[in-house]
């Protein structure tokens, strides 16, 4: 089947869509968009969330027939069109976040939700915010400081972009 | 080859579902989803019930919600707080933000997995799950819901469209085993939920039995030493020997095994554990007296 969605602002189109596939297979193989990371397929590790309509969501959970007419934001869309890297990306090379960063697509895109509505989070709410992504490298502590860094750059005058 | 349907408007839905009983619905996908993945399945069809706008709507009337199949968790938790709490809670341990955003009430009872999160609090709260088709509609109470491990008492053309609770009248409390605190599997599961006006307990065991189930006797128990120690209408803390009772009773309605997760002798305990604490907290909060029922 052929799916036709918005992804990053721009319409695409996949054809010859397998009817079980999921969206993370239709990003990473189909539209050349492998920042999402393929690694659980069961939704435990976060590591191919994506927006889905503006809400954080596990591309590997979602039926491509599913998106049809509906818009995702990958982790290549955070950066804005001049290339310049959205403030949560800065923070986690800023912070050193990153070790082997096969988790990082999915963290920058759950911290940026996290930090679009409260750039004031306690620990605990980015604990809770990043529970469902898995880091096996960095022990999480340089995350921490990143998320934490970011929300104190994201004022609300450069809150969201998109 | 596997077709994907995807309907519009419930009544469609019901109709395709009449035509293609093979065809599997699937709403955030959290559990269908992955068993395509993995290859442990390959239905005919899947069924696409996100374009059901209805079913994605909860409502409240005369002090009753009706809860669309298709609500998913994060919303159960930040607009159903107040009226559910006791499913609220079950919801904020399901699985991760990402996994809340997706997955639905309606898709555990679906799945009807012994250690769905929700299935707890649903027993507890006395729900009823609206399931149509198209030769009508049949509510069915969530106790008489669950017929075996993953399976339910749904008729291969029907779907689930909505849950059916009161507005909490008393405390709820749900709590949970597991290794972490996030993306966890339930060891086991407790749901309680005093009903004060009815002067009665509701109870929910979740992962110890091969379907979700009550606890009746520890339900009667409570309710009837509230009821003859006149503690409904004023209420006293409760005596170490009644609480040490009810977990004794709720660890004995469960029939657990031994799992990967966890050891059948384990789960007993840790569910009496569950059930004294649990009651520790809904009494607190019923004590506090901000409850119509008590004076």
């Amino acid at each position: 089947m052929r799916v036709t969605f918005t992804v990053n602002g721009e319409q695409r189109e996949a054809d010859d869509v397998w009817e079980g596939e999921s969206l993370l297979y239709v990003l990473r193989e189909r539209l050349g968009l492998p920042g999402s990371k393929n690694a659980c397929e069961q939704g435990e590790c976060g590591s191919c969330t994506v927006y889905l309509d503006d809400v954080p969501v596990c591309a590997c959970l979602v039926a491509a027939g599913q998106v049809q007419g509906r818009e995702v934001r990958t982790v290549e869309g955070l950066a804005g069109d001049d290339e310049q890297l959205d403030p949560v990306q800065e923070a986690f090379v800023a912070a050193g976040a990153v070790q082997c960063g096969f988790c990082t697509p999915g963290l920058l895109v759950a911290a940026h939700d996290l930090v679009r509505r409260n750039n004031q989070p306690s620990d605990a709410e980015i604990r809770e915010a990043l529970a469902g992504n898995l880091c096996r490298c960095t022990g999480y502590e340089k995350i921490m400081d990143a998320v934490r860094l970011a929300a104190a750059r994201v004022t609300p005058s450069t809150e969201d972009s998109k | 080859m596997m077709d994907f349907l995807q309907p519009t408007s419930w009544s469609e839905a019901l109709r395709i579902k009449s035509e293609r009983p093979g065809a599997v619905p699937v709403a955030g996908g959290t559990d269908v989803m992955v068993e395509l993945n993995f290859d442990h399945r390959r239905p005919e069809a899947l069924l696409d019930l996100n374009r059901v706008a209805e079913l994605a709507e909860w409502s409240e009337e005369d002090g009753r919600v009706r809860l669309g199949a298709g609500v998913p968790y994060a919303r159960v938790i930040t607009e159903l707080g107040d009226e559910l709490p006791g499913l609220a809670m079950a919801s904020r341990t399901v699985g991760s933000p990402q996994i809340r955003n997706r997955g639905t009430v309606g898709g555990n009872l679906g799945a009807a997995s012994p250690a769905g999160d929700s299935h707890p609090a649903l027993l507890a709260a006395d729900a009823v799950v609206e399931v149509a088709s198209v030769r009508g509609t049949r509510m069915i109470p969530a106790a008489e819901f669950y017929t075996g491990v993953k399976r339910n008492a749904l008729e291969p053309d029907e779907l689930i469209a909505a849950i059916h609770l009161d507005v909490a009248r008393g405390p709820q409390q749900f709590a949970k085993v597991g290794t972490r605190n996030a993306m966890v599997i339930a060891v086991c599961a407790f749901g309680l939920a005093l009903h004060p006006e009815q002067q009665r307990v509701g109870t929910g065991i979740g992962s110890a039995a091969p379907t979700p189930r009550r606890a009746s006797a520890a339900e009667e128990f409570l309710s009837g030493e509230l009821t003859a120690a006149g503690l409904w209408s004023a209420p006293r803390p409760l005596t170490d020997s009644v609480r040490r009772r009810f977990g004794e009773l709720v660890a004995q309605a469960a029939s657990p095994i031994d799992d990967v997760r966890g050891s059948a002798a384990y789960r007993r305990h840790a569910l009496a554990v569950l059930a004294r604490r649990t009651l520790g907290w809904v009494w607190q909060d019923y004590c506090g007296g901000s409850w119509p029922a008590c004076a």
